[in-house]
């Protein structure tokens, strides 16, 4: 490699530089092969990533979902949302991603107050906050690789550093082999992976998920948390409302219990609580 | 669906075409008729020459007036025979019309003062004008411009709806798609403009028929209607005058409601 020249735009750097192609005998010019991609810095571990103080969500019909929430979570933190169906765990979580705006009070994701937060900025939040849900949410006539190109080609990333990041990812749920298969061709577990590294792809600090497990059984389940597991080692922050009383009592981490839209009780390697 | 779309823009344009077609023309033969009018002054049948000279130096005195021209009786038989057909050559054994004066103004609106005034003139029997033709004219264009703009206007909104409907139901479709796009971070433009290019390609797929029906139906229109009306004073408009600007106009309305059709609906959508 010769003549190169490196250019640091945003949180990419880029280095251009003309190299010798042995394939081509020729001297290529070349930008996007040296891409390195850096994880997100805006905060450090034991940085504030979630903080909600008395927030207050009602619902137009009436309903309150959630009333008076404070809550902190850290950054690289392991969370369990749970309680009872319609406790308001998914309003929770639908707060941290902006699907909901709250009625009172004020949610920071990453520094940022997402009840002021401007429309055409939601955006840049969204990519900073991957999200898995029960039913995986794939599109059923892209193959597994094309879903998760799909967040990356959403924010206009380069081919080549789609191409990379794509198989690295696949690589990290095991789906690797499976790049050109359909959703339909997987099974339910398979989905859900497809799913989790759509929602990494692009180093997100936080990933949010809402029942990851529901549709799963016990097994897949655990594949699924092994998977969250090592996501939560690499640093990222995982937020994660559940009905799965075995695997919160075997994976003991931080448990955010949310009754009648409050928190009853937020322990750190606590346990479900609740008769499954 | 996507063909009914298409459909609404085709029947839209065409039918905006063939009325923008008929305005102009309404509008041109209006403006040449306009320009035409005169003032034809009756000479009395006892006048002399001198008396007729006189007349004519009163007529040219008066301000508004741009030109004066003479036709003795019996060229105004030539013409009349010339224009209702040999019949009326049985009036040269005795003449029953004026010799005149034909009188133009500088501005057509100026032509009912005019002619009232060259009525009071001696040598002058009787000065007319057009006046009920011109304005029984202006007004039914008026009526005719403003029924049209509605018309269009109607037009207009109905394929925009056609549009916008037969998009929401293409979008209705990929809502599912738009929903994971909004969630993994993509911009509201990003999702946008895939369904405004598909609303400008129903709007440029649904000229295409009108314009080509205009291009085509108005040369034979106006080769077949010209040729009857050359000995008028009123004129179609060439073929390529009219219809270069009416289908540069219908293609940018082409434009206009398929990419403003997909913008409304996928408004809806984008709402978070």
């Amino acid at each position: 490699m010769f003549l190169s020249k490196n250019v640091t735009k945003g949180n990419e750097s880029v280095t251009y530089s003309f190299h010798y192609d042995k394939t081509n005998s020729a001297i290529m010019f070349c930008g996007q092969a040296e891409r390195v991609h850096k994880p997100p810095e805006l905060t450090k571990p034991g940085d504030e990533m979630i903080d909600m103080k008395g927030v207050t969500k009602k619902y137009p019909n009436g309903v309150t979902a959630l009333s008076s929430v404070d809550v902190t979570i850290k950054q690289g933190e392991f969370v369990y949302i749970v309680g009872p169906s319609g406790a308001g765990k998914s309003t929770f979580i639908k707060l941290i991603y902006r699907e909901e705006k709250p009625t009172g009070g004020t949610v920071t994701v990453g520094g940022v107050n997402i009840a002021t937060l401007k429309r055409r900025s939601v955006p840049a939040l969204r990519r900073k906050v991957g999200v898995v849900f029960q039913d995986f949410k794939l599109l059923p006539l892209l193959t597994v690789y094309e879903n998760v190109a799909f967040a990356l080609e959403v924010i206009e990333e380069e081919p080549a550093v789609i191409r990379k990041r794509v198989m690295e990812v696949l690589d990290l749920v095991g789906l690797k082999h499976k790049a050109r298969m359909l959703p339909t061709e997987l099974s339910g577990g398979e989905q859900q992976r497809v799913a989790v590294a759509r929602s990494i792809v692009n180093n997100p600090k936080v990933v949010i998920a809402d029942e990851p497990t529901g549709n799963l059984d016990p097994d897949t389940s655990w594949d699924i948390m092994r998977l969250f597991e090592r996501i939560n080692e690499r640093g990222t922050t995982i937020v994660m409302a559940t009905h799965n009383k075995d695997i919160v009592n075997t994976l003991r981490r931080r448990v955010i219990a949310i009754e009648n839209g409050r928190i009853v009780r937020d322990e750190q390697r606590g346990d479900y609580g609740y008769e499954a | 669906m996507t063909f009914a779309a298409v459909s609404a823009v085709t029947v839209t344009l065409l039918l905006t075409g063939i009325f923008l077609a008929i305005m102009l023309n309404l509008n041109k033969a209006g403006t040449d008729i306009e320009n035409d009018v005169e003032v034809r002054v009756h000479i009395k049948l006892d006048t002399t020459e001198a008396e007729k000279e006189q007349l004519k130096k009163q007529i040219s005195s008066l301000p508004e007036v741009e030109s004066i021209a003479y036709s003795s009786k019996e060229q105004e038989l030539q013409n009349l025979i010339k224009d209702m057909g040999n019949d009326y050559a049985l009036f040269e054994q005795s003449n029953p019309l004026y010799d005149v004066y034909i009188v133009k103004t500088a501005r057509p609106q100026d032509t009912p003062d005019v002619a009232r005034k060259i009525e009071q003139f001696a040598q002058t029997e009787k000065a007319v004008y057009g006046e009920e033709e011109v304005k029984n004219l202006f007004s039914f264009m008026k009526t005719a411009r403003n029924i049209g703009a509605v018309l269009v206007a109607g037009l207009l909104f109905t394929a925009m709806f056609l549009i916008s409907n037969t998009i929401k139901i293409t979008i209705f479709a990929r809502r599912k798609e738009i929903e994971i796009m909004k969630l993994v971070g993509a911009t509201n433009w990003f999702i946008r403009w895939p369904f405004l290019l598909e609303g400008l390609w129903i709007g440029l797929l649904g000229s295409i028929l009108p314009i080509a029906a205009i291009a085509v139906g108005y040369y034979y229109v106006e080769q077949a209607l010209s040729a009857k009306l050359a000995a008028q004073l009123v004129d179609f408009i060439g073929y390529l005058p009219l219809v270069l600007p009416v289908t540069a106009l219908m293609l940018v309305m082409a434009v206009f409601i398929g990419i403003w059709g997909s913008f409304l609906s996928v408004r809806r959508f984008l709402k978070i």
